[in-house]
């Protein structure tokens, strides 16, 4: 009976651990087309729209695009744009960033690691 | 592109606000419930989510409106094409003000529309040169408006939102087959076409 609650816990971590573990890779081919079909409605890559463009994002301090007016709690959030964050950031934006504009949610792992992948890629490519 | 057939401009707003006011009457018949639960408990606080919701769709339905504008000013497309531009013009106008109709039941202010110049440049208008190109700006939107709409729905407190939001995701998804077809594209063979 003292092993209960400790088999317990463990199966309730390892949803999250196997999470981590099999997080899929990018592809940000797919990432294009996701890009431009999940979020182009709000957001390009080097203009700001009715979100902040996206261009170099990854890296980037939340809040920090010039020009956009951001909501109060993004200002504060102190959030770095990691891939990881940004992969948070997708799955409930307002639960991450109580306060924000933002309510879209992409619920598929595969395709927020492809936009990801895409947003990643396009930040090391030289505007022209 | 940029240049604007100012004679067009008068029958465009006119035909576009003769169609908005049937839309926003149909769904508008929803709000009431809106009003009742922004007065209760925390009022606008609890629902400030909903209303930074709302007010970054009407941001898209504002951008809509304007480049249907552009377009229908542009003296690019022609009949049918131009009809059909304007009749999609009023759908946006009349979820424009549906959504500002919620918004300000709710207790928040509605954004308003940034200027035309803002929106020439944000949506590189200048790059467009003919009918197919005017066809293919529209049909990224309505794709991408199919899909934020369905995108934020999870995130709403309020349920009532969420179908007012499939409403209008169902219009951008007729607009976009609509474009589809009229740019002789073919629509994809594979199921969940959006969201």
């Amino acid at each position: 009976m003292k092993w209960a609650p400790v088999i317990a816990a463990a199966f309730l971590l390892l949803p999250a651990g196997a999470a981590i573990a099999l997080a899929p890779a990018g592809d940000a081919v797919r990432g294009a087309q996701l890009y431009k079909a999940r979020c182009g409605s709000c957001h390009s890559l080097d203009a700001n729209r009715v979100g902040p463009a996206h261009r170099g994002v990854v890296g980037r301090k939340a809040g920090s695009m010039a020009g956009y007016s951001y909501s109060p709690a993004m200002r504060a959030s102190r959030v770095v744009w990691s891939p990881q964050a940004i992969d948070r950031y997708l799955q409930n934006p307002q639960q991450m960033v109580p306060g924000t504009k933002m309510g879209f949610r992409l619920a598929d792992p595969g395709q927020r690691a492809d936009v990801i992948a895409y947003l990643q890629q396009q930040g090391r490519t030289v505007r022209k | 592109m940029t240049d604007i057939i100012a004679s067009r401009r008068t029958l465009i707003r006119s035909a576009g606000t003769g169609l908005l006011s049937v839309a926003a009457i149909a769904i508008l018949g929803d709000m009431p419930a809106l009003a009742r639960e922004a007065g209760k408990g925390n009022g606008v606080s609890a629902r400030q989510g909903d209303i930074d919701i709302l007010n970054v769709a009407l941001g898209l339905e504002h951008e809509a409106i304007e480049a249907y504008q552009i377009g229908a000013e542009s003296g690019l497309l022609q009949k049918p094409v131009l009809d059909l531009a304007v009749i999609f013009q009023g759908h946006h106008k009349g979820h424009r003000d549906a959504l500002s109709g919620a918004i300000r039941q709710l207790g928040g202010a509605p954004v308003e529309a940034h200027s035309r110049a803002d929106y020439i440049e944000s949506l590189g208008i200048a790059a467009i040169k003919n009918q197919a190109d005017v066809l293919k700006l529209a049909q990224a939107h309505e794709l991408g408006a199919a899909n934020a709409y369905i995108g934020v729905m999870p995130s709403f407190g309020g349920k009532e939102l969420a179908q007012v939001c499939a409403k209008i995701a169902a219009d951008e998804a007729s607009h976009w087959s609509l474009l589809t077809a009229a740019l002789g594209e073919p629509i994809p063979s594979a199921a969940f076409l959006f969201g």
